[in-house]
């Protein structure tokens, strides 16, 4: 089968290059036999030219001018011949009006990056210096798309089933105790799997993986004279490349095949990926900011802009993309479409989502085009799809974001409700009871279903696990803001020092306390988060807003693993000990009462006397039960669960509810215990020997399982 | 085709010499010589890569390409590479389906 219609027809101007005229899709550079067919859109510009350079060159080799009649509509499009497609990278001269106040500022000295270039060049390899000469910084390059998936596919692993492990893909191995020999990037973390594997996880959330700029607002800090680097990479280069510097073949150009094999490779070990999205702003800052893309391409589109066409910071970070305007909301979609389909992405956090819910005024929508589509889009239609329901712009929309029953969220009231009850504060058994139960009375109204939560503790932003039980306050000095960054309400206490401390009674406590949060997350309905690292009680020496520290700060330290076997080990039976209770992850929120016939309503609360819970503001003991027959709505059978939790400083006995005759309670978790019998192996629970009351200490957790002896 | 680079039939092995470098320029040729004996019956393949100094995505896709058409029965090797370039093998992920050794021997 030959085509027709792939042969040069014109030259350009300067002779050099044959041509022809284009296919508008699909946008951005795609191989085509003989050539690259190029295509970019943009509602005002007057005319575009194609930059040509040699990989790494200055200076271009080549400018060739979209000829009109190749455009269609607003896009412009055309095949070059005879281009070395690996060796070359290419940008855009676009021209157009600068009227800054109609929101128009184009200017045709500056070299534009590709909105849609699948990788980019210009940092090739983390934290080399780059020429700051250089007048074309993140170059668009052309790489191959095709990948031997083998029979990989994406997982469609039920969200209710999954335990998600939020990492940073350069901190996970960049420390030297990783052990890996590609520290700190895709190849580094694929020789983790194993140990992903041996801890339980079923899902990776991989921290932003799209090329941004490490030197963006790179200083040097005032207090450790350490280079200070844009280092979480929440601020968005490009939108379809993986960046280059997380890969070690980057600098031979191969992030794309290193990325999508690391993909591979955790699907082969049954985990799942999703990936933090960063909609809300671009790396252009505002005004004062620099030419990327976007700004010169078509700024009254990508951008939100006040009638005086300065740029709305919804996002606290100079600019905020323009996320409902309807060409935007296609690049969205193109985008997500790219990463489920090319990249076999199983799900998608969105960053500051709040702002995917505001239109083109700013102002927040009832009924979100963007969000819509998203939320009933074929290709998406598998992917979770998770909004950090928030924004920098005074939104918050934990239990409101606009969902059509497909988008759940991370749950900011989880995260510090549990934090006050781990560390004792009073008059929160409402709320527990809430948080518990996958928080019906955020998510019941809609019908949303308990896994509409996304239950977490910890994560990047904040403190860590460990420094939530070490440290009061938060110690950011070295991000050199005067300690003013990072969030204040942080719920955290030290169990009686700040930070290090080498008294036991003082150690003991606070590893009991890590014990008791990942115990209760995991107990929760709804989908419970983990950050890396929390299970080696990774620490970052109080600092809670770690984004700009490339350094031991934020790496997670290996060395750990050895000095804290034991909180690895509690981790890793907590992580099995959920997969094996499926009345643990359910989808639909509990109804409260027995449907099943089995005696026993789906969920009851307890005290220290069984069937009556102590709900006074100043109770800190709280319990329930949970009946086997109800699991995932009585489809399955699962043993009974009771927890019990006394965040009083004093032993309490807790009364157990009484169990169908052929059965009997063991003891499956006690944070109070010492090790070994802090947590027990699935299906080697204890049997108690005392049936009707479980005597728990001060501050502690318990799981019992309820099932027949065997 | 390509200097140095060359294949050779013989006795259902195929032997590929790869030349010094392997990329988007010289990649179809080998990849049309390649193509000239899938049909026939090949039960090793092997690629000799002492020479190799540089191998693009292309280039390594000429590879993967020849795998997936002598079949699931067939052997791919690759003898003596350069470390540089088993790193980049290695680093991309590209390199699952082949033994590497550093010589062969029928």
């Amino acid at each position: 089968m030959f085509r027709i219609d792939l042969h040069p027809t014109h030259i350009s101007d300067c002779g050099q290059f044959r041509l022809r005229a284009g296919k508008p899709l699909p946008f951005g550079a795609s191989i085509v036999p003989g050539g690259i067919n190029f295509s970019v859109y943009s509602r005002s510009a007057t005319s575009c030219q194609l930059v040509l350079f040699n990989k790494h060159q200055p200076e271009p080799f080549g400018l060739v001018p979209f000829k009109d009649e190749f455009r269609i509509g607003n896009v412009f499009t055309m095949v070059v011949f005879d281009l070395d497609y690996e060796n070359i990278e290419y940008g855009f001269y676009m021209d157009g009006p600068f009227a800054p106040k109609e929101g128009q500022r184009f200017d045709k000295t500056k070299l534009l990056m590709d909105p849609y270039a699948k990788a980019i060049g210009g940092r090739d390899i983390w934290g080399i210096e780059p020429n700051w000469n250089d007048q074309y910084q993140h170059r668009s390059r052309i790489c191959l798309d095709d990948f031997d998936w083998e029979d990989d596919r994406p997982l469609e692993i039920p969200i209710e089933d999954l335990i998600i492990y939020e990492l940073h893909v350069r901190g996970f191995t960049r420390h030297p105790s990783s052990g890996v020999k590609h520290p700190g990037t895709f190849a580094g973390l694929r020789e983790k799997i194993p140990y992903l594997k041996e801890l339980g996880i079923n899902c990776v959330e991989l921290m932003p993986i799209h090329e941004f700029d490490e030197f963006e607002n790179s200083r040097i800090s005032p207090i450790t004279g350490a280079r200070l680097m844009n280092y979480w990479g929440y601020s968005n280069v490009g939108f379809f490349a993986p960046k280059a510097g997380y890969a070690a073949a980057g600098k031979y150009g191969m992030q794309v095949d290193e990325c999508k094999t690391l993909i591979r490779e955790f699907h082969k070990n049954g985990i799942e990926v999703v990936l933090d999205v960063v909609f809300n702003h671009t790396a252009e800052g505002d005004e004062r900011g620099p030419y990327i893309s976007y700004r010169g391409i078509d700024n009254k589109t990508y951008y939100l802009l006040t009638p005086d066409g300065y740029y709305y910071n919804f996002s606290g970070c100079g600019n905020t993309l323009n996320c409902n305007n309807p060409i935007v909301r296609n690049m969205i979609l193109d985008c997500l479409r790219y990463w489920a389909a090319d990249f076999h992405i199983d799900g998608f956090r969105f960053d500051l989502a709040s702002i995917l819910g505001r239109d083109q005024n700013g102002a927040p929508m009832h009924s979100p085009p963007l969000l819509e589509t998203l939320a009933f889009d074929p290709i998406l239609g598998k992917c979770k799809l998770i909004a950090e329901a928030w924004d920098a712009g005074g939104l918050y929309q934990v239990g409101s974001f606009p969902a059509w029953g497909r988008w759940a969220e991370w749950n900011g009231k989880y995260r510090d409700d549990l934090r006050r009850f781990i560390k004792g504060d009073s008059g929160l058994m409402g709320a527990m009871a809430q948080r518990l139960q996958g928080s019906p009375d955020l998510y019941q109204w809609e019908g949303r279903g308990a896994c509409a939560s996304i239950n977490f503790i910890t994560a990047h932003d904040g403190f860590t696990l460990k420094d939530l039980v070490s440290y009061n306050e938060k110690h950011n000095e070295a991000n050199g803001e005067h300690n003013n960054d990072g969030a204040n309400d942080n719920y955290s206490w030290n169990c009686g020092w700040e930070g290090e401390s080498d008294d036991e009674g003082i150690n003991r406590l606070r590893l009991k306390r890590m014990k008791n949060a990942v115990t209760l997350l995991l107990v929760s309905q709804g989908t419970p988060m983990l950050l890396a690292g929390d299970e080696m009680a990774n620490t970052q020496w109080g600092n809670n807003n770690a984004y700009c520290q490339d350094n031991d700060i934020s790496w997670v330290d290996w060395g750990l693993l050895v000095s804290n076997k034991e909180l690895f080990n509690f981790f890793q039976k907590m992580i099995a000990l959920r997969k094996a209770h499926p009345v643990l992850r359910n989808r639909s929120h509990f109804q409260n009462r027995d449907y099943m016939g089995s005696g026993f309503a789906d969920i009851t609360w307890h005290g220290l006397k069984a069937w009556n819970a102590d709900w006074s503001a100043q109770s800190r003991t709280l319990a329930f039960m949970l009946c086997g027959r109800h699991a995932k709505g009585g489809k399955v059978e699962d043993d009974f669960l009771y927890m019990a939790m006394n965040m009083h400083w004093q032993m309490h006995g807790f009364e157990l509810p009484g169990l169908p005759e052929d059965q009997a309670w063991y003891v499956a978790v006690n944070t109070d215990a010492q090790p070994p019998q802090d947590i027990w192996e699935v299906g080697k629970e204890v049997k108690l020997k005392e049936q009707n009351e479980f005597l728990l200490g001060e501050r502690s957790v318990a799981v019992l399982i309820g099932k027949k002896p065997k | 085709m390509g200097v140095n680079i060359s294949v050779d039939l013989k006795d259902e092995v195929a032997r590929i010499d790869l030349g010094r470098r392997l990329d988007a320029t010289n990649a179809p040729s080998l990849q049309e010589e390649l193509q000239k004996i899938i049909g026939q019956k090949v039960s090793k393949m092997v690629f000799f890569a002492q020479e190799l100094e540089y191998i693009s995505s292309a280039g390594l896709r000429v590879i993967i390409f020849a795998k997936q058409k002598i079949g699931v029965d067939a052997h791919l090797y690759l003898i003596s590479p350069q470390e540089a370039v088993l790193n980049v093998m290695k680093m991309s992920g590209l390199d699952n389906f082949m033994t590497v050794q550093t010589e062969f021997s029928e």
